[in-house]
């Protein structure tokens, strides 16, 4: 053998395995969750919604094709947010971005994914322009949004006589989408809003001086337009200041179970939430939440944390429906198919995604129970009412979603 | 009815006094770092996961031993002081003949890595803990209903503040402590032990700090994330207030909580950013703080 044939194949023996790799790479969908791992949204978010990411790929199985998962944290902020979100399309091949918590960031990762062609599976961001003015063909937004939960809580406290609001918002997207959306639904039921106060967000831990103001406004109803560790400042200091014992009614617009836990049933009993899973709501919830349970370091999965699942177990299906190599060249094309199919899962039940992106499934109106009530950990909620899935979310034609005009 | 721009006079009063109990920890808090600062030197960014541990200690005394809010108001200051000790005995005071920054990176650091042990171990959404029984319900004040907690913890901080302050300021072992401060080696000389009244006086910093977290676990949700929330707001009450000085930290902790609660009326969105923003006229104005002395 010559020095010059020895040379190139010893070439191609070095490029063996880096030929490996990259038909590995070909064959390997990249699923990345961008969420908050340490702030106020971690318990929403954070590292149960990667778990249940993983308990999809684990439930989907072996279909000849390989599933990554990566995830970091945007610590709530668009712009670190953004960055990440670059770098992993640009240089880390990530397929599909998931859950996006927090609903500024989730605008910015709608933007970047239109722009880049990714599929962008939202599950806790909760605006409801996600599918309306800033909706795009690259988005599923799966678990719940603003208009589903004002329609849900804000409709039932209005049935319930609660005329006149005062709003204590955060104030970004998310504060401002569902104060919005809420006082539509009171405007259009004959009542009034009185006023709206807009609180930081993040770095508010005192809410004594706004709870004040809306009792001074003679409202009826307190509407908490804010989530996490804000949701349950408010909901602990109205208690200390003896605002609901005087009648007022607080309406925790976007409360989940990590956020009833935190509070203790003493302080929640009676408040009503809305949400889209909850895992003791029939045998499926209750069987995928026993599956996941060992991952979750002692909590339940909150209903932001089964989208998680139930997105990534619709895209993995959608995947081996087209192939890996369209799925991964197109994100709108990944996404229509995910919406001409569809979805089958055990937290959700059988549903569909629309054509503006907008998951459809039923929502479910709950109350805390009272602690004599609770029989078992994490036994915290009784089911008052179902809105069947055609009428829980905003109408298609009413979000004016661009892609639903053309 | 009464009103005072646009804003009707019973509100405004109820949010001065809602301002007053904010700043009310303002002050506790500020006082440990003042004290802390004016001795060993170190801005103490551990401070505020101090805060947290306080609160969370109190929350495990009573779920895991039975222990009530009024024995951790004495237990918790103990244990907590006394893990500052350590630290100090093990990490910071091997720091004090270098720049400040050195403190400020590791006792910045430290305070990172608690608050990651914690949020690992209890979450990030927070813990219950009840307003003691004898202090729950409210009194009406005709303007406004007041809980009996807060105005608990103004009385029991303005107290405990003005206790720092007398010790500081009017006993041999206060006189001990600030000329050790102006000149340890000739402290030191008179046969004090200055490294131990250092150490000791970082522990009674951390304390303080712990028994703002005790006062505020009923009131605030207790999660690993409370004490970084305040404490850059404290930072800037310290600053305004002149680094080191006791008196100043706790008057401008009462004041700037006013400040706030008035900002809550007014413009409720800038309500976060108010304290910055007078810190910086502070610092243009009057670069040594309102109450510090010129270097």
């Amino acid at each position: 053998m010559d020095r010059r044939s020895l040379i190139a194949g010893a070439a191609i023996l070095g490029a063996a395995p880096l030929a490996r790799a990259r038909a590995q790479a070909a064959n390997t969908v990249k699923i990345g969750v961008l969420n908050d791992q340490s702030g106020t949204y971690r318990d929403i978010s954070g590292p149960n919604a990667v778990a249940c990411a993983r308990q999809a790929v684990a439930d989907f199985g072996p279909r000849g094709f390989n599933v990554e998962i990566v995830f970091a944290d945007h610590q709530n902020r668009p712009d670190v947010g953004a960055n990440i979100a670059r770098q992993w399309i640009d240089r880390d091949g990530v397929d599909v971005l998931l859950d996006v918590t927090t609903s500024s960031v989730a605008l910015a990762v709608n933007d970047i994914c239109r722009e880049k062609n990714k599929v962008h599976i939202n599950s806790t961001a909760a605006t409801s322009d996600l599918t309306g003015a800033r909706c795009a063909p690259t988005t599923v937004h799966w678990t719940y949004d603003t208009y589903m939960l004002a329609k849900s809580t804000g409709g039932a406290m209005v049935r319930a006589g609660g005329d006149s609001w005062f709003f204590i918002t955060a104030d970004y997207a998310f504060g401002h989408a569902l104060e919005r959306d809420t006082g539509e639904f009171v405007r259009q039921a004959g009542g009034r809003v009185l006023n709206a106060v807009r609180t930081p967000f993040p770095g508010t831990t005192d809410f004594s001086a706004f709870l004040v103001q809306a009792q001074a406004s003679r409202c009826k109803v307190i509407g908490l337009a804010n989530a996490g560790s804000d949701t349950t400042n408010c909901i602990k200091q109205a208690a200390e200041f003896g605002i609901t014992r005087r009648g007022v009614k607080l309406a925790a617009l976007l409360m989940l179970i990590p956020d009833v836990h935190a509070l203790g049933l003493e302080t929640a009993q009676g408040l009503v939430c809305s949400e889209t899973f909850y895992w003791d709501l029939n045998d499926r919830t209750r069987a995928f939440s026993n599956r996941v349970a060992p991952t979750l370091g002692g909590m339940r999965p909150a209903s932001t944390q089964a989208g998680c699942y139930a997105g990534v177990l619709h895209y993995l299906k959608a995947v081996q429906d087209m192939g890996v190599p369209a799925a991964k060249a197109s994100g709108i094309e990944a996404v229509n198919r995910m919406k001409a199919m569809p979805t089958e899962d055990d937290c959700f039940g059988a549903g569909s995604i629309r054509a503006d992106g907008r998951k459809i499934h039923p929502s479910y109106l709950f109350e805390v129970k009272a602690p004599a009530e609770s029989r078992a950990p994490w036994d915290y909620y009784k089911l008052l009412q179902t809105t069947p899935a055609e009428e829980a979310f905003r109408p298609l034609a009413a979000g004016g979603c661009p892609l639903i005009r053309s | 009815m009464d009103e005072l721009f646009g804003i009707p006079l019973p509100l405004l009063f109820g949010q001065l006094l809602l301002g007053l109990i904010n700043g009310a920890f303002y002050a506790m808090l500020s006082l440990g770092l003042a004290v802390i600062f004016g001795l060993l030197n170190v801005i103490n960014f551990t401070h505020g996961a101090q805060f947290m541990m306080g609160a969370f200690a109190a929350w495990m005394l009573l779920n895991w031993f039975g222990v009530n809010y009024w024995f951790a108001l004495i237990l918790v200051p103990i244990i907590i002081g006394a893990t500052g000790i350590v630290l100090e005995k093990l990490m910071i005071s091997r720091l004090y003949k270098l720049d400040h920054l050195y403190g400020l990176l590791l006792t910045f650091g430290i305070g990172l890595v608690i608050e990651g042990v914690f949020r690992n171990e209890f979450g990030s959404s927070g813990l219950p803990y009840r307003i003691p029984p004898e202090l729950s319900g409210a009194w009406d004040l005709g303007f406004m209903f007041m809980p009996v907690y807060r105005g608990w913890v103004v009385v029991f901080a303005a107290a405990v503040c003005l206790a720092t302050w007398l010790v500081i300021e009017k006993t041999s072992l206060g006189a001990n402590l600030r000329a050790a401060t102006e000149n340890p080696a000739l402290v030191q000389a008179f046969g004090i032990n200055v490294p131990r009244m250092v150490t000791l006086t970082y522990g009674a910093g951390v304390a303080l700090a712990a028994l703002g977290g005790v006062l505020a676990a009923p009131i605030y949700s207790v999660n690993p994330q409370m004490g970084s929330n305040l404490i850059i707001v404290v930072f800037a009450v310290v600053v305004i207030g002149g680094m080191g000085s006791i008196l100043g930290s706790v008057i401008t902790g009462f004041g700037l909580g006013i400040v706030e609660g008035l900002t809550k009326v007014f413009y409720p969105e800038a309500s976060a950013t108010v304290i910055f923003v007078i810190m910086i006229i502070v610092l243009l104005a009057r670069p040594a703080g309102l109450f510090g002395r010129t270097a």
